[in-house]
């Protein structure tokens, strides 16, 4: 069965090559362009995971992060931080919101194809 | 009007009475000796008469009456007269020939009076000559720290545990200048002065949190224990202060725990190098995150592009991703260039702090709150935090405060535990209903603090980007305690307790002694404090008239201060002020304002809040004070300030320490102790003339066992002038 990821992002320039490469890999790719879009996608398609920027307007990652894990339906969803905030303290703020493992921008896309299989297969 | 005397009244009544019962007695003898016939004659001849016989006893008793007063005056009042000035003689150090009246043994004693007081005066002269010369010793050392003082280059305030200003540099005063509401008025002198309080320009509980830290650390041995905070000020300033112990004096030999007497605070106006450095943080920060995205962008999209089989189509758009950040990260570059990120770098000042100390005073910050109680759980003590500690205790007190309130919860615990390069402060507590935790509390960090009736404008998030941290709400789902983590910036272990016989004595200037050091007035309750002690602001005003609730308007104020017993003649407060109104041309002659030197100064409404700050924390006196304080009173519904300050009255004082003078005018009692100021009849001149008189009076108010204000004041009001009312 093809799952599906969502990809929330307010930068339209990395939508485009995450969206190529995620489907590339063969999957079902959702868009959202902000931290709002973001939520209401989840709650209408339940998608099989997220990618999360953290910097997004109208809800943050983290905040996204929360309201996942604070629903029971979406407790075992895995959730991927895609940050350009470099500091250790957002990473450790994001794993304590219920993120299964971040990225620090820039990264490469073989890196983020690897970690999407893993979490994907981790969560069946 | 003129005083009635009971004692001639007394007299004459007496010699009346005695005159009376003389005259009945002699008229009842010869009565009984008279037969039936001679009494009739008697009766007849006296008959009507006898009322002439009254008018001469009363006559005569006039005449008694006149003379009574006569010796009264000449033989009494004199001599009452002679003591009282005596006794100003005794008990200042007036030089004045006193002047013979009365009697001629009164006289006589009057000149031996003089004779001793010119014996005395030679002997003083003595004395003085050797005084000023140890004196001199002691003023060139003065002046030295002077000196030393005034080119230190940042400003240097001294201070007392009551935070009453000892000692400030020139510095200082430009500083409080600047931060003073009212510059055009008083120049800041109401901010800053000798025994002043520095609470009118920092927080008071900052400065106790800042002196309970030292304290702290003096305990704990610390070689140089000081503390940074930084505050707004009311005009919206930054200021960072450090600040230092001034310590006690101590026995070469003695173990004793090192006690503070006072703190010297060393201060930096930031705001403008805090404005720059905010924004070029600012300008950093976003660089950096958004070179990141611009980077990951990238990244991704050469990625893509080494495929071998994209589309014409979507190699054409990831170019043109390419192309456009690329352009974006150059003009950020330039932009960051000519926002010329300069070297000099300031940070908001972290202190180290043992974690262990910092929870214990979360604890009795948040029980002191009222309706909480706040326990230890875990608490890591070997961990030294690097914080901003005020600021943090303030958030934690915020979140406990608001967890009372919006979840009703009743204990809170503090935990303290290593994470991951840096210390978690959590705060923890058992929600009573999940739902509705969860559905308030997140937000909160971006809400402004409001804890204990304190208002800031910071909210959590600014404080945790102080500290370079990090905050949160947290669940545990195996226990369900929930808790707000801190994740904060850790600061090396201290060096402990070896310093401690490093530092006796040697870094206290030994060249100063400060009397205000001992404990003050202030400490006990107004009422009890001696006269002596306590700090006064002694002022007059001028007016266009001599009825203030009718319309007639203040348009001079002028004051001087008496702090510690010494008069400071230069923190002076002397304003005009526009009234508004005509002044009346026969009023000129008598203050010398005329409309012209009044035209474009400030209004009462602006004067009289600076006055009032002037005045803070001293007892007001002036001449006939009822009169100077019903002009404040009118003014109190335009202005809303109350002048509530304890009230002397130098008019009374005199009266109660030398009922018999006929005159207590001003310019009788300057006379009387000989005082000569220059500018009489100005607001300023009067004001000086009226503190001369009142530390001339003190001392004689103390002869009279009158210490204290409050016997002052009952004193004051008992005289027979209290019932003047204007």
């Amino acid at each position: 069965m093809t799952k599906t990821v969502l990809i929330a992002d307010d930068e339209p320039n990395i939508l485009i090559s995450l969206e190529y490469l995620m489907k590339r890999e063969g999957y079902r790719v959702l868009l959202a362009h902000d931290g709002q879009e973001a939520c209401d996608l989840i709650a209408s398609e339940h998608p099989d995971m997220v990618l999360l920027d953290v910097m997004m307007p109208k809800k943050t990652g983290f905040e996204v992060c929360h309201a996942i894990r604070a629903d029971e339906t979406f407790k075992a969803m895995p959730i991927l931080l895609l940050t350009a905030k470099g500091r250790d303290t957002d990473v450790a703020k994001g794993l304590a919101m219920g993120a299964n493992d971040y990225m620090i921008k820039p990264f490469s896309t073989k890196e983020l194809a690897q970690k999407v299989r893993e979490l994907l297969e981790s969560a069946e | 009007m003129r005083r009635v005397d009971w004692r001639v009244v007394m007299g004459v009544a007496g010699i009346g009475a005695i005159c009376l019962v003389w005259l009945l007695a002699t008229g009842g003898l010869i009565w009984s000796t008279l037969d039936e016939a001679g009494r009739t004659i008697l009766k007849d001849t006296l008959g009507e008469r006898i009322m002439l016989l009254l008018l001469m006893w009363a006559v005569s008793l006039l005449a008694v009456g006149a003379a009574l007063r006569w010796m009264v005056s000449y033989f009494m009042t004199a001599p009452a007269r002679l003591a009282e000035q005596a006794q100003v003689l005794l008990g200042t150090n007036v030089k004045r020939q006193l002047e013979p009246t009365g009697s001629a043994e009164n006289r006589r004693l009057t000149d031996l009076f003089n004779q001793l007081v010119q014996q005395r005066e030679a002997l003083r002269e003595e004395m003085d000559v050797r005084v000023a010369e140890a004196a001199r010793n002691t003023e060139q050392e003065k002046n030295r720290l002077a000196a030393l003082m005034s080119e230190l280059t940042k400003s240097v305030v001294v201070c007392n545990l009551d935070g009453r200003i000892l000692l400030y540099n020139n510095r200082a005063r430009m500083q409080f200048r600047k931060l003073s509401q009212a510059p055009g008025v008083a120049g800041g002198g109401e901010l800053i002065g000798l025994g002043r309080s520095v609470y009118g320009v920092f927080d008071r509980k900052l400065v106790a949190h800042a002196l309970e830290n030292i304290q702290h650390r003096l305990q704990r041995g610390a070689a140089a224990p000081s503390a940074q905070f930084i505050t707004t000020t009311p005009s919206g300033q930054l200021l960072r202060a450090q600040m230092a112990p001034v310590r006690a004096v101590q026995e070469a030999d003695t173990v004793a725990p090192v006690t503070m007497t006072g703190f010297v605070l060393m201060l930096d106006n930031i705001t403008r190098e805090f404005e720059a450095q905010a924004r070029q943080d600012h300008i950093l920060h976003t660089l950096t995150e958004r070179s990141r995205a611009a980077l990951g962008n990238m990244q991704a999209a050469l990625d893509v592009l080494e495929y071998p089989d994209v589309e014409p189509e979507m190699r054409e758009r990831l170019l043109m991703v390419l192309r456009e950040e690329t352009g974006g990260l150059g003009n950020r570059l330039r932009e960051l260039k000519s926002s010329a990120l300069d070297s000099t770098v300031l940070r908001w000042p972290l202190e180290d702090m043992l974690g262990a100390d910092l929870v214990a005073a979360a604890i009795r910050r948040i029980e002191a709150l009222g309706g909480l109680t706040a326990v230890e759980a875990g608490v890591d003590d070997s961990l030294w935090l690097k914080v901003e500690s005020f600021s943090l205790l303030q958030a934690l007190s915020y979140l406990a405060e608001r967890l009372r309130q919006e979840c009703v919860i009743s204990t809170v615990q503090l935990r303290l535990s290593m994470g991951i390069g840096r210390a978690q402060l959590d705060l923890c507590w058992t929600p009573s209903a999940a739902k509705l935790t969860d559905k308030v509390v997140p937000g909160w960090e971006h809400d402004p603090m409001r804890s204990g009736g304190e208002d800031t404008s910071l909210t959590i998030q600014d404080v945790v980007e102080r500290h370079g941290g990090a905050f949160w709400f947290e669940r545990e789902p195996e226990t369900g305690t929930t808790f707000f983590r801190f994740l904060l910036p850790l600061a090396a272990p201290q060096e402990q307790l070896d310093s401690a016989s490093l530092v006796q004595n040697e870094s206290r200037p030994e060249y100063y002694d400060f009397d205000l050091f001992q404990p003050s007035a202030q400490s006990r309750s107004l009422e009890d404090s001696r006269l002596s002690e306590l700090s006064f602001t002694v002022f007059d005003t001028e007016t266009t008239g001599l009825d203030p609730a009718n319309g007639d308007e203040i348009i001079q104020i002028a004051a001087v201060r008496i702090v510690n017993g010494k008069l400071l003649r230069n923190e002076n407060f002397d304003q005009l002020v526009d009234p508004k109104r005509n002044i009346p041309a026969i009023t000129i002659p008598i203050h010398g304002i005329t409309p012209e030197m009044v035209h474009g100064q400030p209004t009462i409404d602006k004067v009289l809040p600076a006055f009032h700050q002037f005045a803070q924390d001293t007892v007001l006196v002036a001449h006939n004070a009822a009169f100077d304080m019903r002009c404040l009173q009118v003014k109190e519904k335009v202005t809303g300030l109350v002048f509530d300050h304890p009230v002397m009255d130098t008019l009374l004082l005199s009266a109660v320490v030398h009922p018999n003078q006929e005159s207590h005018r001003l310019e009788a009692i300057t006379e009387r102790f000989n005082i000569n100021i220059l500018g009489r009849h100005t607001a300023l001149g009067d004001a000086m003339a009226t503190a001369e008189v009142f530390m001339h009076l003190i001392p004689l108010l103390e002869e009279m066992g009158i210490y204290t204000l409050g016997q002052a004041r009952e004193a004051a009001q008992k005289t027979y002038y209290a019932r003047l009312k204007y």
